[in-house]
């Protein structure tokens, strides 16, 4: 049983509540706020209220049998492409070990792949003190199925209090599927992860409603608490080669590598262009930019300063550049360490996918535009103007240098 | 070819705005729409059905007005609505919303394909699509942006990969997500309007799908929220106007530090 309480001491009639409601769930009476049929609840108003007179209440039900005590470590699914792991398993590692540290347990990861025991050693030098790796030639590209069976027997048997993955394209195909096996809660695209002091569950803070509020959502009954975590949100370990770990072979089960679904064949369509998940400085361009045929000048700054190309999603939407450069909430996010926004309002969608990265620079027309309360600085002035001018002072100082 | 679609009522996230004294969401007049992605799931389905027969049904979890999305999805072509409704399904999260909308579609009888939105733009966790597919034991493919062919009850589909695409077959019964690559949605036409305002909904309480009480609403969710808050402020930096040429001086110095030449 839950219900959202109205703590009559507390209420003032304010109705600053009814405004923060996206159901229309909410009425004064008699000065009070009372609640009707139609709350769901989300839970948005309890942070709107002033005075904290609305609590989402939850009737505690007993914890399920045993699993909270006997669940312990920390578990990170690594992800691995043409038998290369990825910088996002890295960086879950980095999570993962600041986790186990306060958590006082291990931390261990698990490998999927074909002849990817080599692999094993790069993911304890980034923190892991087990790994788990289960290789066959039926498992060299990523399937749904399988990996889920074998991910989900690997939880069973070891019991980690937390796993977590990336929020990439194979995690969140893959790590629905072993929750529900599970039946334990998961938590998408975690911009924090922290263990309560006195509770000691995962507080897992995620963006919500388009990345215009945040909530911490908390898994207390099950275990374990899964989380994945978009690429580049969190900071890998410096890797130490010489650090001790145990690589685990394990052979997968023969019904675990049965499937209904099947790789025909893999293509790559962005070689030879920079990944601008994995760029330094990314030159985007917005609506600002007017149209396709002006995105050049972005492509030449950004040719310039050895960047990435980026967009927001209103310069995607209208055609001039493809999705992969989307920057934002439906696109990547990305956390470079100079990211230059030509024409960009700065719609919140926007800012989420981009806000963490080290140096923000802003140019655009309007002085208004919510892009400069992000920005480190803001330049207000007509990108026609300033960006060729810019692109030849940055062609001319690179030819003087070299 | 018997097609289900699952669909969600959202807030139109494009038009929340951020009061800017306070920093929190005004909420006041923003419409409820079909959830953008789940857009692409009922035009697929619609291709799909006029290329090789069959009907599409259109399938919801929601307060009661939600009804709303379902008529708008009657509006474009979808022959049936169903609305999964019923006041112990609040505060469910994703684990338990397939559950139920898993429950639900067993209701319905044997299908052949489940369409769903890549992920819904309120929540925006992907876990449902997923999450339907284990709960029914079902192949899948998420971020589906083309299916090439459908033939003796095989699919094969482009799956969006970060680098690409992979090429992937599977049988039927499956579920697909789909992203906004794969089609053009159509606008409702005033025939499908007109159908769409007499339509009878079906309706189905969690008594009527067999729900488990334990599995549905906040008390079937393993996660739930402890508290909601405004994103921190990252700290407003300097802006510099002036001139083209003193602006990109300063640009120059800045990006210099870098030591980019």
């Amino acid at each position: 049983m839950a219900w959202l309480e109205v703590v009559e001491e507390k209420c003032v009639g304010c109705g600053a509540c009814l405004t923060a409601c996206p159901y229309e769930a909410l009425a004064i009476k008699d000065t009070l706020a009372v609640v009707n049929d139609l709350c769901t609840l989300c839970g948005a108003c309890v942070e709107s209220c002033p005075y904290e007179a609305l609590v989402l209440r939850k009737e505690g039900a007993a914890a399920a049998g045993g699993t909270l005590s006997d669940s312990r470590g920390v578990m990170v699914v690594a992800e691995q492409k043409r038998g290369v792991v990825q910088s996002v398993s890295f960086e879950l590692l980095g999570v993962g070990r600041r986790l186990a540290e306060d958590t006082g347990a291990g931390l261990s990861a698990v490998l999927i792949g074909h002849d990817v025991v080599p692999q094993a050693k790069r993911l304890i030098a980034y923190g892991a003190d087990r790994v788990f790796v289960f290789q066959s030639g039926a498992l060299e590209q990523f399937n749904d199925e399988a990996y889920a069976k074998i991910l989900a027997r690997i939880i069973r048997a070891e019991k980690p209090e937390i796993v977590i993955a990336g929020a990439t394209c194979i995690g969140r195909a893959l790590i629905p599927r072993v929750a529900v096996e599970l039946g334990t809660g998961l938590t998408a695209d975690c911009t924090g992860l922290e263990i309560q002091e006195e509770t000691r569950h995962l507080a897992q803070t995620r963006p919500a409603f388009g990345g215009n509020i945040m909530a911490t959502i908390l898994c207390t009954r099950h275990r374990p608490q899964m989380a994945t975590v978009r690429h580049k949100v969190m900071r890998a370990l410096v890797p130490d080669e010489s650090r001790a770990g145990e690589v685990i072979e394990v052979p997968p089960a023969e019904g675990d590598l049965v499937t209904r679904a099947r790789v025909l064949k893999s293509v790559e369509e962005t070689a030879g262009t920079v990944n601008i998940a994995e760029a330094d400085i990314i030159v985007s361009g917005g609506r600002g930019m007017r149209g396709s045929e002006h995105f050049s000048l972005i492509a030449e700054l950004a040719k310039a300063l050895g960047a990435a190309v980026g967009a927001s999603r209103s310069a995607v939407d209208a055609g001039w550049v493809p999705y992969s450069y989307q920057v934002g909430q439906t696109g990547k996010t990305v956390q470079p360490k100079l990211y230059l926004a030509c024409g960009i309002s700065g719609a919140i969608q926007h800012l989420v996918g981009m806000q963490s990265s080290d140096i923000i620079i802003a140019i655009n027309k309007d002085p208004d535009a919510p892009i400069f309360k992000v920005a480190t600085y803001g330049i207000v002035g007509d990108l026609f103007e300033i960006i060729p001018r810019l692109t030849r002072e940055i062609q001319r100082r690179r030819k003087v240098g070299s | 070819m018997n097609i289900i679609v699952c669909i969600k009522q959202v807030p139109d996230t494009t038009s929340v705005k951020l009061d800017p004294e306070t920093r929190t969401l005004i909420r006041e007049g923003v419409p409820s729409i079909i959830n953008p992605f789940d857009m692409y799931a009922i035009e697929e389905g619609l291709r799909l059905k006029e290329k090789h027969g069959g009907a599409v049904t259109a399938i919801t979890m929601g307060p009661p007005q939600a009804d709303s999305a379902l008529r708008e999805a009657i509006s474009l072509g979808v022959d049936e609505a169903v609305h999964l409704c019923d006041a112990a399904f609040k505060g469910s999260d994703t684990l338990a919303t397939s559950y139920i909308l898993a429950a639900g579609i067993r209701k319905l009888g044997a299908f052949d394909l489940i369409l769903c939105g890549k992920q819904a733009s309120d929540g925006d966790t992907a876990q449902v699509g997923p999450g339907i597919a284990m709960q029914l034991d079902l192949p899948q493919v998420v971020f589906v942006r083309k299916i090439l062919e459908l033939k003796d009850g095989r699919l094969t589909v482009e799956r969006m990969m970060e680098e690409g695409y992979d090429v992937v077959e599977l049988p039927l019964p499956a579920l697909l997500t789909v992203t906004k690559e794969i089609n053009e949605p159509r606008l409702p036409s005033l025939k499908g309007k007109m159908r769409a305002k007499k339509a009878a909904l079906r309706t189905m309480s969690a008594a009527e799908i067999g729900a488990d009480p334990a599995r549905i609403g906040l008390e079937g969710s393993p996660t739930w929220v402890e508290k909601v808050f405004t994103p921190p402020h990252r700290g407003t930096g300097t802006v510099w106007k002036g001139e083209a040429e003193e602006l990109v001086a300063r640009l120059v110095a800045e990006i210099e530090k870098f030591k980019l030449g």
